[in-house]
């Protein structure tokens, strides 16, 4: 049986993106639609994570549907060395849909082969992460009105931030999007992308300096410079406050202009941006749930 | 001057040529030869005016699909078969680089699922010189250098 799975988030077609964008907006202005009732919704977070397990689960119980898991592997059969494969076999009887953090990449494409019933990719590895860019992208749709003719600026890692690499895949489905990647050349975005965006005729340009040019972003995309990315920590040193949005740098920056971040932030939001009307990303975070809920929903197809 | 072929014809079967010296076990092992029950010879290191030295395998009685003979590609891309009937070559094939490879090769990132658990590997061929593979599972590239044989 072919079930329909949520696994990179280039499984979904532009009219699906569209769909969940929809739904969001009307979970979100309706937040509590019963459309789970009588449904066993199974978590199963192989490694831990708070944020997207509780952002999932009140999705789910939103929906009023029942849930099933571990928040961590130790407490589950996976610590007597059951392998995956048996895991997402018996728990695809009990369950109704699979909501699913893996450490191994590749890990929830496999279990959606083994699966009866659909399955959600919560995070493999540094792999996918789909309900985060669909979050992202409901972001960007609620605060600049569309997905097309978007400015968005990367900062921070852009080789290694997997929300990164799945966000620029999804807006070159839509129309005129300009990139603009900030960051230090150590974690400059994977050549296979940039190709990619010039085989597409897409327009990007490349900084290493984090300045005014922030001035023409719609959306700026925070992401953060981790320590362990760099291979000589005097590299990391050079670099680590460079990378650093600070309120003053807004001054001059569009009026709708929104950062976005995936959180947990660091460093590289200055708090003192956080009460700048810009700061969109404990907004974008409370989006995440409208966004799962419309996920849910759809791949169920209760909507 | 007489002709010695240095491995025996065969009357029926299929001939494969042009291997590298390097790749010929590697054929042997995505071809399945070693459970063959039909006469198998081979050689190796032989003169080769195009590569040197090559190696050729001989299979009596026994005939490949494409999609099967393409596996032996990755290894031997300049491969040659020769389709023997009667002790006439009846048809001559050459391999290509099929789009999906299943099994074969392992995916180069340690943390993908299938380094991780017994899952037959798959791979989208991106390109084919140099070979460079996306993996179905972790999405990763795994390029001509890397690739390591089951």
């Amino acid at each position: 049986m072919q079930v329909k799975s949520l696994i990179s988030i280039t499984d979904f077609t532009k009219a699906e993106y569209l769909k969940i964008m929809r739904l969001a907006e009307d979970f979100e202005a309706n937040p509590n639609q019963k459309l789970l009732q009588g449904k066993v919704i199974a978590t199963l977070f192989f490694e831990p994570s708070t944020r997207t397990r509780l952002s999932f689960e009140t999705a789910i119980n939103r929906l009023g549907g029942k849930i099933i898991g571990f928040s961590d592997s130790s407490s589950s059969s996976v610590s007597k060395g059951e392998t995956l494969h048996d895991t997402i076999r018996m728990v695809s009887n009990y369950a109704d849909m699979i909501i699913m953090r893996h450490p191994l990449e590749g890990s929830a494409r496999y279990a959606s082969e083994v699966s009866s019933v659909p399955v959600i990719n919560a995070g493999d590895g540094a792999n996918q992460h789909p309900s985060q860019t669909l979050l992202d992208m409901y972001s960007i749709v609620k605060t600049q009105g569309s997905l097309d003719n978007i400015n968005l600026f990367l900062v921070g890692d852009l080789k290694y931030g997997r929300t990164v690499h799945s966000l620029i895949m999804a807006l070159l489905q839509f129309e005129n999007p300009i990139f603009n990647f900030i960051a230090p050349p150590e974690l400059a975005l994977p050549n296979e992308y940039k190709i990619h965006l010039t085989e597409k005729k897409i327009l990007y340009f490349e900084h290493s300096e984090f300045t005014e040019i922030i001035n023409a972003a719609d959306i700026i995309y925070m992401t953060r410079v981790q320590k362990e990315r760099f291979i000589d920590p005097v590299e990391y040193e050079k670099v680590k406050n460079i990378y650093i949005l600070r309120n003053e740098m807004l001054k001059n920056t569009k009026p709708n202009m929104k950062i976005l971040h995936p959180l947990p932030r660091i460093n590289e939001i200055h708090t003192d941006v956080d009460s700048n009307p810009k700061a969109y990303y404990f907004t974008q975070a409370k989006n995440g749930v409208y966004t799962r809920m419309a996920i849910i929903a759809h791949l169920l197809n209760l909507k | 001057m007489q002709k010695h072929l240095k491995v025996s014809a065969i009357k029926d079967g299929t001939v494969i040529d042009h291997i590298p010296t390097k790749a010929l076990f590697k054929v042997i092992k995505i071809l399945k030869l070693e459970e063959c029950i039909q006469m198998v010879t081979f050689g190796n290191n032989l003169d080769s005016k195009a590569m040197g030295t090559k190696a050729i395998i001989k299979i009596a009685n026994r005939y490949f699909a494409n999609e099967e003979v393409n596996k032996i590609a990755l290894v031997a891309p300049h491969a040659k078969l020769n389709i023997i009937r009667d002790y006439n070559v009846v048809e001559k094939k050459v391999v290509e680089i099929p789009k999906e490879i299943k099994g074969i090769v392992h995916c180069f990132n340690p943390k993908c699922i299938t380094n991780g658990e017994q899952v037959t590997t798959r791979f989208e061929i991106l390109s084919d010189k140099p070979i460079a593979m996306k993996c179905y599972y972790c999405e990763k590239i795994t390029n001509e250098n890397e690739m390591i044989f089951f």
